[in-house]
């Protein structure tokens, strides 16, 4: 249904084919969360893999620094829609965290965890394989609080709910539990290029 | 405890049945939409436009109105030349058009009397639209929960409902407003005004700040640093 009168600022074609449907191109960086930014100090920061209730290994901010780095850069999109192009971060990689444990994933779903008590579940399978990273640096600094920082999730390719802020943890599940936002009826994937923004879409 | 709705949500058409000033830069846009599910105080909407080809621009707004009433919801949108759902709004929209929008939208900034209170509002620019919904419906169904509204805007046409505010505030007993100025030598909302709210109020039970995020993370800092449970602090932020 056209809606009368209703032409739209269709934006150029390169930026078109990168904006993924109901998306548009902003220049800034929004903040969207629930509280106010937790206080968080580095010298008591954890970063904990756990299966269920059991803790499989936990880094110090020290011991997580002295990690392999890697780096990613691109587009990133938000349910709430805008998208960022030629964003730059720099972390460390789902698959460096599980070699540095000495394991391998075990269920094929997790729930990332954020000192300000927010989850949001992803699939294994979109963090391994380079696809994801706890990341600590955006475009080249530390991540400032408001974006997240010290350590926020990065999984590029699902709508930014899923870049957990502040995180402190995965924590490995049996079944796809849904978080903060898909128990509010948020979509339990989250691809922006099938416009997966609510329950069912 | 949080109960899922495993529906999909749909889109639905709604109709453009009032629009009305609501500030200098704001219109009032009331719509006749039949949600399938409740709303609470504080969510928002998916509204989605489509040209004559199929382009489509969606832009999400809070409704400003209560849950409850007469199948009718308000949206408050600010006349942008440049936005390109705003400006379709300022300056097409009729009243007898259809509109494409979805929800209620949002689980995290919404009140409800089931909550309780004190409730401390505070609300920078156009994010006093989910606060008005909140208010409204206090009144409505719960007037002997204490509220306060601490409302920034820049300058006094500016203020969105003031009127309404105004009035509330002289008729309700336990809803108190604190309406400040930015522009012409005012004041932004500092540790001070925090502290003058909070001695009206009372120790609320929980705040809700919306705005610009810098507007939000600034509030929320002073509310940290005046001592309130970081838990109790709820936002909601536009803007970069």
């Amino acid at each position: 249904m056209s809606t009368r009168g209703f032409t739209g600022r269709r934006p150029p074609e390169a930026t078109r084919e990168r904006l993924p449907p109901g998306q548009y191109l902003t220049e800034d960086f929004p903040v969207l969360q629930i509280g106010p930014n937790p206080r968080i100090d580095l010298a008591t920061w954890s970063f904990t893999l756990s299966e269920g209730s059991k803790p499989l290994k936990s880094w110090t901010w020290d011991a997580f620094n002295a990690l392999p780095r890697t780096r990613w850069g691109g587009d990133i999109h938000c349910v709430t829609k805008w998208s960022k192009f030629d964003t730059a971060w720099e972390g460390v990689s789902f698959d460096a965290l599980l070699a540095d444990a000495g394991i391998a994933a075990p269920t094929d779903f997790l729930l990332a965890e954020g000192y300000d008590d927010y989850t949001t579940n992803v699939p294994v399978a979109d963090l391994a394989g380079g696809k994801g990273m706890v990341a600590t640096h955006y475009d080249g600094a530390p991540i400032p609080p408001d974006h997240g920082g010290p350590a926020r999730l990065l999984v590029p390719h699902l709508y930014f709910w899923k870049s957990a802020k502040w995180v402190k943890g995965l924590r490995f599940t049996k079944r796809d539990e849904g978080g903060f936002w898909e128990l509010r009826g948020y979509h339990m994937y989250g691809d922006p290029w099938r416009e997966q923004r609510f329950t069912g879409d | 405890m949080i109960e899922p709705d495993p529906r999909p949500l749909p889109w639905l058409n709604a109709t453009l049945v009032g629009i009305a000033p609501a500030s200098a830069r704001v219109k009032s846009y009331r719509f006749r939409v039949a949600f399938d599910r409740p709303m609470r105080a504080g969510q928002h909407v998916d509204v989605r436009l489509t040209a004559p080809d199929g382009y489509q621009a969606q832009r999400s707004y809070s409704i400003a109105s209560p849950p409850g009433g007469d199948g009718t919801i308000e949206l408050l949108i600010e006349g942008l030349p440049e936005g390109e759902v705003s400006g379709f709004f300022d300056a097409v929209a009729a009243v007898g058009d259809t509109i494409e929008m979805r929800g209620p939208i949002g689980g995290a900034f919404v009140w409800g009397p089931e909550d309780g209170g004190p409730l401390l509002l505070i609300g920078g620019g156009s994010g006093v639209v989910p606060l008005l919904s909140m208010l409204r419906h206090r009144a409505a169904a719960a007037p002997e929960i204490p509220a306060l509204l601490l409302y920034s805007a820049r300058e006094a046409g500016e203020a969105i409902a003031a009127g309404e505010l105004a009035t509330r505030a002289r008729d309700e007993p336990h809803f108190d407003l604190m309406l400040t100025l930015t522009r012409a030598g005012g004041r932004r909302i500092d540790a001070g005004l925090i502290a003058e709210a909070l001695e009206r109020l009372g120790s609320p039970r929980h705040a809700y700040l919306c705005g610009s995020n810098a507007f939000v993370s600034a509030v929320a800092e002073r509310l940290v640093e005046a001592g309130l449970d970081p838990s109790l602090i709820h936002t909601e932020r536009f803007g970069g």
